[in-house]
Formats: structure tokens, sequence, C-alpha cells
């Protein structure tokens, strides 16, 4: 046993998310703590939300989301709390505001952009059919020169 | 001695590519065929001598020769052979060395096996690939320079990222340049078809082999690291959505819009600029990931500036490549007009929409990966886009592909009647919407996800079977002749089925893990046993473990359901030289479930924090990604694509029946 402390020693960075005494007695209350954990980065990390983050910060934030959820905030009022103190890249999700506001529509603007030129341009396949193809009068037209 | 002897094999690769890159492309343009001949003795001592320098690179990791820099810097004596000698490439220097390698690796098969390809594309091609080599042999010999000599050897070298210490992620890196460098063919032949203006079906035929392998590659590569990831970090996620995974994903979307849209070019002769524009953007993409992962711009704007002589390095690469081959492509693309005619309703407008749903969603992703530099280089603001967003603005994509792929895929060319094409699919279809409502009955969550997804993942891997069933008219003719049909169908037919199938199967894994999944949190007491989702789990001992580089504390957890007995042992390791720590989580693993164990810090209590994961169909994920792949391997060895080399009878075999 003396050995396994003097190794936790040198593992002195714990490696574990979420610790079993983080969790919240209320299992509504703790599954919205998890949900909105998911959505704020853990700041001191690379691209890791809060959730699955290792980082004593992570827990800290981990912690100050639940006090905020046990003293009856909403979710928005929860992540409002922190993106009055860390700014909005805590924010795993941007806001829909602002220059935000590109980001969000990329996404259609790119279909709808990209569907236009490829329905004109599959429309501009079949149209050649119809120009190529011979109407009625035509083919009996041809058939009688051919067939002079 | 050795490594001066690869430092000089690469200064001397670096003057063939000069020459490479000039001589042959004059001789195409002035139809001197012993200028363009040139080209395949270039390519392939090319070749030679690059594999001269990774190995004597190689040999120092191996013998762990600390004189030299890197070795010094990223390898330990004590470190097990297989992580010496993936410890090559788990590095800046070397891991730029290997793409090097496999970039004139492929010149080189080029030069070797495409003895039919026309001897004037066959020479800018070439040439175009030796000028991507000069590029990247003068980053490697300028700026990264693996053979760097330390004027005091260290006794031992500080060793290697724990993280890297892993047989996933050892052979992720080289799976991956495969599938990055791989794409850099369909760049050449995209080039060398835009200085001749000419793009047709033989051009096709030829594109698409390189462009299936490197994607397969890709594929696994991409598969390779979110398996790492599940098994490594420890919460068993599969996919984070971070800059790094991308950067890989951005090009593995474009060269699948690719592979579909050359069998348009192939097949029917049109949609050619836009197949060229693809193979452009296919590579181009690849180079931008090397930018992101390699400049350290990621990390921070900030990070790059510091350091910027590496970034900027690639940063003019992709400036001249993305560049040139745009401005190329604006000057040619007109000459590439075709009169080829389809309805709106056939396999070709089928395809259209496939490549419209991958091009966009991979702009989607490529937004999202940039936007944060943006805001924060333009508008000096500091924000993150991560997995919220990416989950909301991509996946609609993924499932309107996935309720597409099986009726795009199913019309005939030219025009499609679509009653004919819809019959053999309606069962599927009715047959997938049962199985939807069946799990929504049974899911008591009331989520819709996992109905939505499974009717969907049903819907792709049936439609696929129907389509091979029509395509042998099942039911129509005697069980021999359709078992006969089947066995005569062209390999790429059955290449296609079983990529679409994998890619259902992979629908199913993401679904039932996503909705299913059980976590259980806790601090366990020693030898009381708890509960999870009908298991029982009982913590016996927590004892010291020995590993060759490494101690590790690990636990015995004894797992038991309806009298299955099995044990798991989670550790958690200390590398003795690097002095970090790693989690192993202790997985046992079925088709049907994952119970996924971590183990975490004793309590002050004695008791030890556990957590503990039920992961239902997980392994379909892995299964799917591989399915697909394999799918992807089939096709190439259709005997109209036998790698690289059409036969000369390939304009014969290609009066196939039309599909």
């Amino acid at each position: 046993m003396k050995k396994i402390i003097l190794l936790l020693m040198i593992l002195a960075t714990p490696l574990f998310a979420v610790l079993p005494d983080e969790i919240l007695d209320d299992p509504v209350l703790e599954e919205r703590a998890r949900e909105i954990s998911k959505q704020l980065r853990c700041l001191v990390c690379r691209s890791e939300n809060i959730d699955e983050s290792n980082s004593g910060f992570a827990r800290d934030l981990r912690l100050m989301l639940r006090e905020r959820l046990v003293a009856g905030d909403t979710d928005e009022q929860v992540i409002d709390f922190f993106v009055d103190r860390f700014g909005e890249y805590v924010l795993l999700k941007p806001r829909f505001s602002g220059t935000n506001i590109f980001l969000w529509v990329s996404g259609p603007l790119f279909l709808l952009f990209g569907g236009g030129y490829a329905i004109a341009f599959v429309r501009g396949k079949t149209r050649e059919t119809q120009v190529e193809a011979l109407t009625d009068d035509e083919q009996k037209r041809l058939n009688a020169l051919l067939g002079d | 001695m050795i490594a001066e002897i690869g430092h000089a094999a690469l200064i001397i690769a670096f003057a063939i590519a000069i020459v490479q890159a000039i001589v042959p492309m004059i001789g195409a343009q002035k139809g001197w065929s012993n200028w363009m001949y040139l080209a395949v003795p270039a390519a392939i001592i090319q070749f030679i001598l690059v594999l001269i320098s990774f190995s004597a690179l190689t040999y120092a990791f191996v013998v762990s020769d600390f004189s030299l820099q890197l070795v010094a810097a990223n390898s330990h004596s004590d470190k097990p052979m297989l992580y010496k000698i993936t410890g090559v490439w788990a590095n800046h220097e070397g891991s730029l060395l290997l793409w090097n390698l496999i970039l004139v690796l492929f010149g080189a098969m080029v030069a070797m096996f495409g003895k039919n390809l026309p001897p004037a594309l066959k020479a800018r091609v070439l040439s175009v690939q030796a000028m991507i080599g000069i590029a990247f042999l003068a980053f490697l010999l300028f700026t990264s320079n693996p053979f760097i000599r330390l004027p005091n050897p260290p006794f031992n070298g500080t060793g290697l990222n724990p993280l890297l210490q892993d047989p996933g992620l050892a052979f992720h890196p080289p799976f991956l340049y495969l599938g990055y460098v791989g794409l850099s063919m369909a760049f050449s032949f995209a080039i060398a078809a835009l200085i001749e203006g000419r793009v047709d079906a033989a051009w096709a035929r030829w594109v698409r082999p390189w462009t299936l392998m490197a994607w397969m590659f890709l594929t696994l590569g991409i598969a390779l690291g979110s398996w790492w990831a599940y098994y490594e970090l420890g919460w068993g996620g599969w996919w984070f959505w971070d800059p790094v995974e991308n950067s890989s994903f951005m090009p593995w979307l474009l060269a699948t819009a690719l592979l579909h849209s050359a069998i348009v070019v192939e097949k029917r002769n049109t949609l050619k600029a836009w197949t060229v524009l693809l193979a452009i953007l296919a590579f181009s993409f690849s180079l931008i990931g090397t930018f992101l992962v390699r400049s350290g711009v990621l990390t921070s704007v900030h990070a790059f500036a510091n350091d910027p002589q590496r970034g900027m390095f690639v940063l003019g690469i992709l400036a001249v490549a993305i560049g040139g081959g745009l401005t190329l492509y604006a000057m040619r693309a007109s000459t590439l007009k075709s009169n080829a005619v389809f309805s709106s309703l056939s396999r070709e407008s089928g395809l259209v929409l496939n490549n419209l749903l991958l091009s966009v969603s991979a702009a989607v992703v490529f937004v999202g990966t940039m936007w944060p530099l943006l805001t924060e280089l333009v508008l000096d603001r500091k924000i993150s886009v991560g997995a919220p967003f990416f989950d909301a603005a991509f996946t609609p994509f993924m499932v309107v592909i996935a309720m597409v792929l099986p009726i795009g895929s199913i019309l005939s060319w030219k025009r499609a009647k679509i009653r004919k094409s819809m019959q053999p699919l309606w069962g599927m279809m009715a047959l997938s919407v049962a199985l939807g409502a069946f799990v929504w009955s049974q899911n008591t969550g009331g989520r819709m996800l996992a109905p939505i997804g499974i009717t969907l993942a049903a819907w792709v891997v049936l439609g696929a079977m129907a389509e091979l069933g029509s395509r042998a008219k099942i039911f129509k003719v005697t069980a021999r002749e359709t078992l006969r049909r089947l066995r005569n169908l062209p390999r790429s037919d059955w290449g296609k089925a079983v990529a679409h199938s994998g890619f259902g199967l992979l629908i199913f894994g993401i679904s039932a893990i996503t909705a299913w999944e059980v976590e259980d949190i806790r601090s366990v007491e020693m030898g009381t046993p708890y509960y999870v989702d009908g298991y029982e789990f009982t913590l016996n001992s927590v004892g010291e473990f020995e590993g060759p580089n490494y101690v590790a504390i690990r636990g015995e957890i004894t797992v038991v359901k309806n009298g299955e007995t099995f044990n798991l042992y989670p550790e958690k390791r200390n590398f003795n030289v690097e002095g970090t720590p790693t989690t192993e989580a202790a997985i046992n693993s079925t088709l049907a479930r994952d119970v996924y164990i971590v183990l975490g810090d004793p309590q002050s209590d004695g008791r030890w924090a556990v957590r503990t994961y039920i992961k239902p169909f997980v392994a379909w994920i892995w299964i799917g990604i591989i399915v697909t792949s394999f799918g992807g391997l089939i096709s190439l060895t259709d005997r109209r694509y036998r790698v690289a080399a059409p036969s000369k009878k390939v304009t014969r075999v290609a009066a196939v029946p039309a599909e």
C-alpha cells in the first residue's frame, strides 16, 4: 500500500473528468449540469469541454456550474454567468448573434448557392436534350427527305 | 556517417526533383519523347534516394543514436522496439520525411505501372508530382532537417510522449499520409489535364484508382485515430470535432465527392470541369490540413507568429499550389465542356446531388474550423467553435445523404423512370420504417434519435442489398440464375454495395451509442458490488504493475451478467522517462456492447473513483468504416481499374453493360 501511495504521488495530475464527489443528489439537476458542461470550453485545455477535461480548472468550473443550478438558475442564466466571467470564448456553440450569424447561416447559404448552380447545370443538360431531340414534325420531314 | 548519407540522399533527391519537374514538361510541350521519358527513371531514382534517407533515420532511431538531435529529443533507449521505429514519424521532422517518402512512392508507382498512359500525360503528371516534391523536400531540408547532429550528444534521450506509445496512434500517421499524399496524384492528373486541355473517360479511368486508393487509406487513417481516442483518452468518445480531426475530415469529404464525380466523367463524359476542380480542392485541403496541424496556428494565432518560419513555408506552398491550380483552372476549364445530355431524374443527377451535399458539408466543416482564427485575426474577438456547433450544422447533411443515397444509387444513367427505379426499394423502405417504429416503441426515453438513426441505417444497408438483388433479377429468374448473375456483376458494383452498406452500419453504431450509452460515476468500496444497467461490478483489488517502461496502478474488477463472468483491469500508467501519466481504460468488447471502465483516484475514505460505461453497439462504428473501405478495395480490384495499369484491352472491356 505504501508503494501505491508513493506511485500516486508521482501521478500528481488527476486523470478523471467528473469526480464522484461532484455529482449532485438530484438526478434531474445533475443531468442538466452534464448537458451544460458539454457546451462549455475548458479554457486551459485544447478544444475540450469541461465535462471531459481532467484539469483542475475544469473541475472548478463544474463545481461552480452545479452551485448555480442548486441556487435555482435556469440553463440560460448559468451560461450567461460563465460568459460574463470568461467571455464568449467559453461557449463551444457560438451564439447566433453579431458576426457569428455568418457562421450559422454559412451552411444553408452554401447549399442555396450550390443547389441553385447544380439545378441550373442539370436543367442545362436536359434542355440540350430538348434542343437536340426532333419534334414529330421535323422527324416526318427528315423521314420524307431520307425516303427520297 | 549513416545519418550523413541520409542527408545527402535527400539533397540529391531534391536536385533530381527539379530536373524531373522541368525536363519532361518541356518534352511534353515540344513532343520530344526522350525528354518526356526522363520522368520515369527520375521518379524511380527519387524514390530510392528518399527511401535511403528514411532508412537512415529509422536506423538512427533503432540503434538510439543520440548524437542526432531528433533522436535525442524523441526517443529513449528503454523504449520498446516497436515505438522506437514508430517514433521516426512521431515528430515533426520525421513525419515530414515520411510524407516525402510516400509522395515519391506514388510518383514511382506511376512511373513503373503507368505503362499505358499516353506518354505526354504521363510526363506532365510526373512533372507536376515533382513540383510538389520540390516544395516538400525544400520544406524538409531548409526548415525541418531531421539529420542535425548535436555537438555534445546526451547519454540518453528525453523519450516519446506516452500517448503516442500506442499501436493505434503508431500507425495512424502512415495511413493518413497515404491518404493525404495519395490525393496529390489526383491533383497532378488534374493539372496535367488542364495543361493538355483534355479530360475524357480514359483520364477518369486513370484517376479513379489512385483516388480510390488514397480515399481508402484516408478512411482507415481517420478510423485508427478515432479508435485510439476511444480507448485511450478515457471517456470513450470517438469523434470530437477537434480542428486536427477536421483537418483530415475535409479532404476525406472532398475525396469522397471526387470518387463519385469521376464515375460520371468515366461513364458519361460530363461533369468534367467540376471533377478537375474537386481533384484540385481535395489535395488543397490536404495541404490546408497540413498547414493547420504543422504551423501551430491552431493552438493560437500567436504561437504561429512566434515561430513563423515553418508556418510561412507551408503557407507559401499552399498559395502556389492552390493559387496556381485554381488560376490554371479558371483559364482552361472552359475547354472542358461536354455535350452529354441526361434527364433531371438520372444517375447523373443523383451523383450531382451527392457532390453538392458532400462539398457543402465539407465547406461547413471548413468555415467552422477557420471561424475562430478568422474572428481573432480580423475582429480580435476570441470565440470557440466546438462539437455542439458541428453536431447541429453538419449532421443534417449526413441525414439527407442517407435518405437519398439508395434512390440516387439505383437510378439508371441518362434517363430514369421513377416507378421502375423505386420498385425494388419500396419493400426495403417499409422494412426500415417498421424497424424504426419498433425501436421507437421499445425506446422508453422517447428521444427520436435512435428510431430515426436506425431507420436510416437500415434503409442504406437494405437499399444496397435491394440494388444488388435487382441487378441480379432476383425473384424474376431462377435462384441459380440469380446467383450466376451476382457472381458476374462487375467488382465495382459489389464494391459500391459493400461501401454503402458500411456507411449504413456506421450510422447504426453512431445512433446506438449516442442514444443508449449508460454512464456511471461513483466511488467504489473494495469488495462491495455495484450495479449498472443489469451488470454487477466488484472491485477486487488495486495493485502495482510493472510494464516495460512504465509502472502502473492496476485495478481488478469482476463483471457478472446472466451468469457470464469476466475480469477487467483498468490501469493508470506512469511512464518512467517522460513522467506523464496516462489512463488505460479496460474494455470488454462484443458486437452488442462494450463494457468500458476507467479507474480514478482513491478517495479520502479509502474508496476508489471508478467510471463505468455500457456502450451499446459501439464496435459497429469501426466495423462500418472498415466495411466501407473494404468496399473501396473490392472496387479497386475491378478489372477495369487494376491499379494504375489499365491494360490495352481497356477500351474493349469498356463495353460492359451500362448500369
